[in-house]
C-alpha cells in the first residue's frame, strides 16, 4: 500500500514542478508587479507529496513492508524501531528520497519566509530549484526508485550495515543533507540574482540566513560523524582524511567563506561577484561531494553498493549545472572595481576567504588526485594524513592570527593598531607556562599553540569589552573562541595521546607505561540481532593509584553476517581510556589496543561552540527583522 | 579578457569532468595480482640484529625464496606462524623475514615463544621498504625463484592449503 502512496506522490510533485517551471519561466518575463498566489499553493501540494512519499517509505521500513525492495534489502523485523527508522536513510534510495525532501522543504521554506519583494529574484530562484527538483526526481524514478515492488513476498529481509546500527550515525546523513542541499536555495538564489539584477544588500539579506542554516547543520553533521568514527571504527582516531570526509569539508570551507563575504555584501561594500561565485561552488562542491561518496570512484567506510549508472547521472547533472552557471555567471555578472583599504575588516575578511578557498583546494586536490593520476597513468596511490598536516598546518598560523586581530579593526577605515598590547603578553605568558608543561620541541607546533592561546586570550578579551559598551557581537565571539579551543585541543590531544598495542590471553596482565592492564574474564551475551563476546579488563594507572572496569566487545551479527569490535570507551571530563580487542581465530589470544586520549570532549564541545556561533547569528537576524 | 576567462574556465572544467567521466570505470579494488610473473625490484633492507643490509640480488644464490612480511603485533601473523615453521624444514627454499613496523623487543619475544623459523630476518621499521614489493597489508608471502621472478604471492595468513602449494612448486 505504502508502495503506491509514495510512487504516486512522487509521479504528482514531478507534474508539479513541471507546471512550476512553465510557469515561472512566463511569469518572469510579464509586467505584473506582484507575486500570483498559486504559487504558495502549488509548492505547498508539491511539498505535502514529497512528504507523503517519505513518511510512506518510513512507514514501510517501520511495518517491515518486504513487498518494498529497499525494505528487503535494508531492514530485518528483528532491527530495533530506531533502527528501522535510521535504515529508511541508510541505503542508496532512501537517502536521495531524502536529499529531495530536504531540496523541495527549502524551496519552499524560501517561498514563504523570504521577505525580498523583488518578484523575479523570487520566481527566478523558484525556476531554477524546481529544475533540480526535476532532475532528481527522474533520477530516483528512474534509475534508483526507493518504491520498487518485489513478488513473492519474502517473509524476512536482508538487514541493515551493523556498522550503521548506532545513533550518531543515524542522525549523520540527515545533518550533513541539510548543510548539502540547503546550498541549493542559495545557489539558485546567486543564478537568479544575475539574471534579475537585484542589489547586493537584497542578495545578502536573502541568502544569508541560508547560508547560516546549512553551515550550522554542515558544521554539526561533521561533528557527529566524526564522533561516530571516533567510537565505532575502533581505531580511536577522530579525523582520517578518508575521501568521502573531505567531500563534507570541501563545502564547509566554501561555506565557511560565503558566511564571511556576505558580512561585506550586506554593508554595500563590494564583493557581490564573488558571493556568486562561492554560492555556486558551495552547492557544486556538495554535488561532486555527492558524486565521489555514490559513484563508488573512492574506497571508503561510506561507499554504497555502487552502480556505475548513478555515477554518470550525477555526472552528467555535474557538467550540466557548472557549464549552465558558467554561462549565467559570464553573461550577466556586473563589473566591480573596489579597492580596499589595508587595515579595514573587509581586508581581513577577504583574507579569511582565500585561506578558506586555498584549504579548498588543498583539500580537493588531495582527494581527486589519487583518481586523476590512476585514471591517466593506472598508478595507485593514496593521499594520507602527512599531506594535509605538512600543507594545512603551516596556514593556520597566520589564520589564526588573522581571526584574532582582524575583528576589531573597522569597517571601511585605515586606522592601524598596535600590535603590542596587554593581551599580547597575557598569551605569551599563558603560552610559555603551556610550553613548560607539554615541553614540544617543534617550531611549528609551538606557533600554533600560541597562535591558537593568542586567538582565545583575545576573544575573551573582546567579549568582556564589549560586554562593557553593552554591544556585543555573540555568534563571531562564541564561533571564534570555538575554533581557537579546537586548534588548542587537538594540539593537546595530539601530545599526550598514547597508544598500545599488544596481545593478551585470559588472566594475562600487560604493563605499559604507567598502566597496568589485567584481562579478567571472558562473557558470553546473546542479544536481539547479534552474538557478543565481552572482555572484561582492570586498568589501573600507577601513578594516580585509580582504577577502571573497561568491557571492549566482539559482536557478530547474523543478519547480515558481520563481525564488529565495539570499543570500550571510560570517558571522564579530561581523559578517555579506550580500548579495543580482536580475536585471533583458532587461538586464545586476543589482540587488545589501549590508548589514552585526553581532551576529547573538549574537541567534541569547542566544534559543538563553533556551530552554535552560526545558531545564534541566525536567531539574531530574525529577531533583528521582527523588530 | 571577460571572453578570455570564460574560455579559460570552461576548458578547465572540461577537462576535470572528462577525467570524472574515465574514471567511472576505473578498477576499484587494489590489487597486486600482476605482479606475479615479475622480478622483485633490487632493494636493500636493514637486518634486524645487526647494522648491515640485505640486498634483494643476494637471493639469486638460493633455489627458491620466501619473503615473509610479519609483525609482533599482528594477529593473523601468530596464526600463520606454525605453518612458517612447517616450510622451513624444505632444505631447498630458503626463509626471509622482514619484520614490519615493530617494536625490536617485542618481535624477539614473539620469535621466541612461537620459533623461529627464518634464515634470514630483517625490518623494514617505517613499511616504507615493503612498498617496492606491493605490500599492503600483513602477513604477506612471496615465493621467488633464483631468478628473483615471483611465482606466487599469497595475501594474509598463509595456510595448510597454501602451504601443500608451496611444497609442490618447490619439489619440481
Amino acid at each position: 500500500m505504502s508502495n503506491y502512496f509514495g510512487n504516486y506522490s512522487l509521479c504528482i510533485a514531478l507534474i508539479l514542478s513541471i507546471y512550476l517551471i512553465f510557469k515561472s519561466y512566463f511569469d518572469a518575463n510579464s509586467e505584473n508587479k506582484n507575486l500570483d498566489k498559486n504559487y504558495i499553493l502549488i509548492t505547498s501540494i508539491q511539498t505535502l507529496m514529497i512528504l507523503i512519499s517519505f513518511v510512506s517509505l518510513v512507514t514501510a521500513f517501520i511495518i517491515s513492508d518486504f513487498s518494498n525492495v529497499t525494505v528487503f534489502n535494508n531492514s530485518h523485523t528483528l532491527k530495533p524501531l530506531f533502527y528501522k527508522i535510521a535504515g529508511t536513510w541508510g541505503n542508496h534510495e532512501g537517502s536521495l528520497l531524502l536529499w529531495i525532501n530536504i531540496l523541495v522543504l527549502f524551496s519552499s521554506l524560501f517561498l514563504f519566509i523570504n521577505k525580498n519583494n523583488d518578484k523575479d529574484f523570487k520566481i527566478l530562484t523558484l525556476l531554477f530549484q524546481n529544475i533540480l527538483i526535476i532532475i532528481f526526481l527522474i533520477f530516483l524514478l528512474s534509475n534508483s526508485n526507493p518504491f520498487s515492488k518485489l513478488f513473492p513476498i519474502p517473509l524476512e529481509g536482508l538487514g541493515l550495515n551493523p556498522i550503521l546500527q548506532d545513533p550518531a550515525l543515524a542522525i549523520h546523513p540527515p545533518l550533513l543533507y541539510v548543510g548539502f542541499v540547503g546550498s541549493s536555495i542559495y545557489f539558485s538564489a546567486a543564478l537568479a540574482a544575475l539574471i534579475s539584477k537585484i542589489d547586493s544588500k537584497s542578495l545578502a539579506i536573502s541568502i544569508k540566513p541560508w547560508v547560516l542554516i546549512s553551515w550550522f547543520f554542515q558544521t554539526v553533521g561533521i561533528l557527529v560523524g566524526s564522533i561516530w568514527a571516533y567510537y565505532e571504527l575502533g581505531w580511536g582516531g577522530y579525523w582520517f582524511w578518508d575521501p568521502v570526509e573531505n567531500s563534507s569539508l570541501m563545502p564547509w570551507f566554501v561555506m565557511t567563506a560565503l558566511l564571511h563575504s556576505i558580512l561585506v555584501l550586506e554593508r554595500k561594500i563590494g564583493l557581490y561577484s564573488w558571493v556568486i561565485i562561492l554560492s555556486i561552488l558551495t552547492f557544486t562542491m556538495s554535488v561532486t561531494g555527492t558524486f565521489l561518496v555514490r559513484s563508488g570512484i573512492l574506497n571508503s567506510v561510506h561507499t554504497f553498493a555502487s552502480d556505475p549508472s548513478r555515477g554518470l547521472f550525477i555526472l552528467s547533472f555535474l557538467i550540466l549545472m557548472v557549464f549552465f552557471s558558467i554561462y549565467v555567471f559570464f553573461k550577466f555578472a556586473p563589473f566591480e572595481n573596489k579597492k580596499y583599504s589595508i587595515f579595514s575588516k573587509e581586508t581581513f575578511i577577504i583574507a579569511n576567504n582565500w585561506f578558506m578557498i586555498f584549504f579548498l583546494g588543498v583539500v580537493l586536490i588531495g582527494t581527486l588526485y589519487p583518481v586523476f593520476l590512476d585514471t591517466i597513468t593506472g598508478s595507485k596511490i593514496s593521499v594520507g594524513p602527512p599531506y594535509y598536516n605538512l600543507i594545512l598546518a603551516p596556514f593556520l598560523i597566520p589564520l589564526l592570527f588573522l581571526m584574532t586581530s582582524g575583528p576589531n579593526y573597522k569597517w571601511i577605515s585605515n586606522e592601524t593598531k598596535s600590535f603590542f598590547n596587554f593581551v599580547l603578553v597575557l598569551s605569551v605568558i599563558l603560552f610559555l607556562i603551556t610550553f613548560f608543561i607539554v615541553k614540544e620541541s617543534s617550531f611549528l607546533l609551538n606557533l600554533i599553540l600560541f597562535f591558537s592561546i593568542y586567538l582565545i586570550t583575545q576573544t575573551l578579551f573582546d567579549f568582556y569589552e564589549s560586554f562593557k559598551k553593552r554591544n556585543i557581537n555573540i555568534s563571531r565571539i562564541i564561533s571564534h573562541l570555538g575554533f581557537g579551543l579546537l586548534i588548542f585541543f587537538i594540539y593537546i590531544n595530539h601530545i599526550f595521546s598514547l597508544e598500545n598495542n599488544f596481545n593478551l590471553k585470559l588472566g594475562e596482565v600487560k604493563k605499559t607505561n604507567n598502566y597496568v592492564i589485567k584481562f579478567n574474564n571472558l562473557e558470553e551475551q546473546s542479544i536481539k540481532n547479534y552474538k557478543s563476546v565481552i572482555g572484561h579488563f582492570n586498568i589501573s594507572n600507577k601513578k594516580t593509584l585509580r582504577s577502571q572496569e573497561l568491557k571492549p566487545e566482539i559482536r557478530l551479527y547474523d543478519k547480515p553476517v558481520i563481525i564488529t569490535y565495539e570499543a570500550s570507551i571510560d570517558s571522564n571530563l579530561f581523559s578517555d581510556t579506550y580500548l579495543t580487542m580482536s580475536n585471533i581465530s583458532e587461538t586464545n589470544v586476543f589482540n587488545i589496543k589501549f590508548q589514552i586520549k585526553p581532551f576529547m570532549n573538549f574537541i567534541w564541545f569547542s566544534v559543538l561552540l563553533l556551530s552554535l556561533g552560526g545558531i545564534l547569528n541566525f536567531f539574531k537576524r530574525n529577531k533583528n527583522e521582527t523588530n | 579578457m571577460k571572453q578570455i576567462n570564460y574560455i579559460i574556465v570552461s576548458i578547465l572544467f572540461s577537462a576535470i569532468f572528462v577525467i570524472l567521466y574515465l574514471s567511472l570505470g576505473n578498477e576499484k579494488i587494489y590489487d597486486t595480482e600482476d605482479l606475479v610473473g615479475k622480478k622483485i625490484p633490487e632493494v636493500e633492507i636493514n637486518l634486524f640484529e645487526t647494522s648491515g643490509v640485505l640486498n634483494t640480488k643476494e637471493f639469486t644464490n638460493n633455489e627458491f625464496t620466501i619473503l615473509n612480511f610479519w609483525a609482533s603485533w599482528c594477529a593473523p601473523c601468530r596464526k600463520e606462524h606454525p605453518n612458517l615453521v612447517r616450510l622451513s624444514k624444505i632444505t631447498n627454499l630458503k626463509m626471509v623475514g622482514i619484520n614490519f613496523k615493530d617494536d625490536k623487543s617485542n618481535a624477539k619475544n614473539f620469535l621466541q615463544e612461537n620459533g623461529n623459523p627464518f634464515d634470514i630476518l630483517a625490518k623494514d621499521k617505517l613499511g616504507k621498504k615493503s612498498v617496492n614489493f606491493g605490500i599492503y597489508g600483513i602477513p604477506e608471502t612471496i615465493l621467488i625463484d633464483s631468478e628473483l621472478k615471483i611465482l606466487k604471492k599469497y595475501i594474509g595468513p598463509l595456510n595448510i592449503k597454501d602451504i601443500n602449494e608451496i611444497r609442490k612448486i618447490v619439489k619440481k
